[in-house]
């Protein structure tokens, strides 16, 4: 199956350009605009984490390692497309357009960070498991019959394919050509039940088969494959061609949340040398140091200006207005029932008029 | 609300389809999923013909796949439509169930409203009609604990049609309970075209000032039935069709209560958790001093519904609501 199901690269963990077919794909505009968005989400990652380490956001999901996959899919999209995103997502999603303010609220607790920017179609993440599979199947089904080009991505982790809903939904997309792409990011790890444990099957683009649906399996921590699957499958959906499954092979350094320590499941060592050797960040600087493009003042200028972005949306977060304990009623229904009514309005009347 | 002038005579069934048929017509977002829906009609005939009028892409058979086809339905109504799913029977939603609980419910209060789901399960519900076992399940209590989903339940034609118009218009999921022990039963007039009945408003069916009994779907024939004979022994029974289980008719219930004093509640779920604790707790929160007796329940047992060999014991009858009427009367 590894056989059938070979990893595709573009760049190597040498930064080399592996077929000559690529070497128009791979310029330096497209690499400095790959590398400066994964520095940017890398920074804002780790900004959380700190945030957390200090109490000032709640438990945080973290992404590092899986920078590639995340920008080279979101980029990849066009503005009136789905995104489908899980909770270690939010890279994705702010490449995507969505507001770091408001990511940060969600981390922070508030249902105002659901709320994506500009009319963009971001889903609120999922939080349980493979559920969000089905969705983007039933959202880009509406694409089609609404007659527009329009696709939709989901992402999801390895462990979500052992769910019913990652069947039900690459089902339910392959009978009616749903739109959609199924971007799989398989970092090896559920948690700390590894990848050998969630499935006997050798690869996760293997299961495409059994939909008869397209099914690759990419390095996910080459951003230019990622890019560039992502982008013919995008194509085939807007094509009427139906879903395609990609699994794109990558890893997360950290912990699974804060609330969770590795360490307790696997050899530390391992993420260390994953770190020397396949980070996909690491492997855009070699190819522009082969080419002799390599700079290092413009490498601590776009950290600058990221660091600014997100110490801003940092302070906008910090002085967001305080839980307005109404948003807990108010957004139930779109017109309230009077059990809500009534359980808001004693509940005021008790904590009093300010609202706290 | 145009009223119509013309009736017509049908069954239960019958005027479902006739409320999916009338919004078909009239809205181009509302869209049919389910097993069996399509070409089949629907095991019950519910969407009979509706395939064939408005085609495949929009009343859709899917596969086999509750979890799947309410997730994908989800999607839809996030993005523009207003999709029917058919559960074929109640007691096969328990796949679809994280669904509508961590999705369909909360999308709108996850985004504040950004996000919104106007969605409509239905799903014949309930014992008594001698089928295989998990067929007959009465479980509308996991539903009305649920926050973010309404719950009706019609008992008959016309409020059927009005209930499953108004909640295809609905701007949030609302689960369709039909009773499918009364699907075929009886033929009433149905006004032709298209008319609501409002969802959390119930019905007065029979007037009398000694005891309140509350009841819904199936149970409305039982509990009329009892009502009669009670009549026959002088008591008087106000009978209320609750039509809707969550939000329940607050005014309705609790202008009778004050009146009667005595309340008797049946439904053929389960009695612990089912929706009569909500009712007893309505009473006691908005009627307490008026209370003549302890309000009674008459209800499915704490048991999984039985094999249809057992479902007469199982079922409320009117000899049990009648006996819970003296019990009242005579505490």
């Amino acid at each position: 199956m590894e056989k059938l199901f070979p990893i595709i690269r573009v760049i190597d963990q040498g930064g080399n350009v592996v077929s000559d077919e690529h070497k128009e794909l791979v310029t330096e505009e497209r690499v400095k605009s790959f590398y400066s968005e994964m520095a940017r989400i890398r920074m804002f990652d780790r900004k959380a984490i700190s945030l957390q380490r200090q109490g000032r956001i709640g438990t945080y999901a973290p992404f590092e390692g899986q920078e590639a996959s995340q920008v080279g899919s979101a980029l990849a999209l066009e503005g009136d497309d789905w995104m489908f995103p899980t909770y270690r997502d939010h890279g994705a999603a702010m490449v995507f357009g969505h507001s770091l303010r408001n990511i940060f609220l969600f981390w922070n607790g508030r249902n105002e960070g659901c709320i994506p920017p500009d009319g963009k179609k971001i889903f609120p993440p999922a939080i349980p498991i493979a559920t969000q599979i089905p969705h983007a199947a039933g959202a880009a089904f509406a694409e089609k019959q609404k007659g527009t080009k329009n696709a939709a991505i989901c992402y999801f982790g390895d462990g979500a394919t052992s769910e019913g809903d990652f069947h039900e939904g690459l089902n339910f997309a392959s009978v009616f050509k749903s739109p959609v792409v199924f971007f799989n990011q398989n970092n090896q790890y559920a948690i700390s039940v590894p990848v050998s444990r969630q499935m006997n099957s050798a690869t996760i683009a293997q299961k495409a088969i059994a939909y008869d649906m397209p099914g690759v399996r990419i390095d996910g921590n080459d951003v230019f494959a990622v890019y560039l699957e992502t982008s013919r499958a995008l194509e085939r959906a807007r094509n009427g061609e139906g879903p395609s499954l990609i699994e794109a092979m990558t890893w997360r350094y950290g912990a699974h949340t804060t609330a969770d320590d590795p360490a307790k499941y696997r050899n530390q060592d391992e993420s260390a040398m994953k770190r020397a050797e396949t980070d996909p960040l690491l492997r855009l600087e070699r190819w522009l140091k082969n080419e002799g493009l390599f700079d290092e003042a413009w490498v601590k200028e776009i950290e600058e200006k990221a660091a600014m972005e997100i110490d801003a949306a940092v302070r906008e977060m910090e002085s967001y207005p305080p839980a307005d304990p109404a948003v807990i009623f108010d957004y139930v229904f779109a017109k309230s029932t009077w059990t809500i009514e009534k359980q808001k309005r004693e509940y005021l009347k008790l904590i009093g008029s300010d609202g706290r | 609300m145009k009223m119509a002038l013309q009736t017509k005579t049908l069954t239960l069934v019958q005027a479902i389809t006739d409320g999916l048929d009338i919004m078909l017509e009239d809205r181009e977002d509302v869209i049919l999923l389910g097993e069996d829906i399509g070409t089949n009609g629907g095991v019950f005939r519910v969407t009979e013909g509706l395939q064939k009028k408005y085609g495949e892409h929009r009343v859709i058979d899917t596969p086999l796949s509750e979890a799947g086809f309410v997730g994908a339905a989800i999607g839809m109504a996030a993005n523009g439509f207003r999709p029917v799913v058919e559960i074929q029977f109640l007691g096969f939603i328990y796949p679809a169930y994280e669904q509508i609980m961590t999705h369909a419910s909360r999308l709108r209060m996850r985004t504040m409203g950004h996000f919104t789901v106007p969605m409509v399960i239905r799903a014949p519900y309930g014992a008594g009609v001698r089928a295989p076992e998990i067929h007959c399940d009465s479980t509308e209590s996991i539903f009305t604990h649920m926050p973010g989903i309404k719950v009706v339940c019609p008992s008959n034609a016309y409020d059927a049609k009005g209930l499953m118009i108004a909640a295809i218009e609905d701007p949030d999921p609302v689960l369709f309970l039909e009773p499918m022990r009364s699907y075929r039963s009886s033929r009433e007039e149905v006004p032709e075209g298209k008319y609501t009945v409002e969802i959390g408003k119930g019905n007065k069916l029979t007037h009398g000032d000694d005891v309140t009994v509350i009841a819904w779907g199936a149970m409305i024939p039982v509990a009329m039935k009892a009502a009669e004979e009670m009549k026959q022994k002088g008591v008087e029974c106000d009978v209320l069709d609750l039509r809707t289980l969550y939000p329940i008719d607050k005014d309705l219930i609790i202008q009778s209560v004050q009146k009667t004093g005595r309340t008797v509640i049946v439904h053929e779920a389960h009695e612990t958790g089912g929706t009569g604790s909500d009712l007893i707790s309505l009473i006691n929160d908005e009627a307490f001093l008026y209370q003549k007796a302890p309000a009674e329940r008459v209800t499915g047992f704490d048991a999984p519904v039985p094999y249809f060999g057992f479902e007469e014991y199982y079922l409320p009858t009117p000899k049990r609501v009648a006996a819970a009427i003296e019990k009242v009367m005579k505490f």
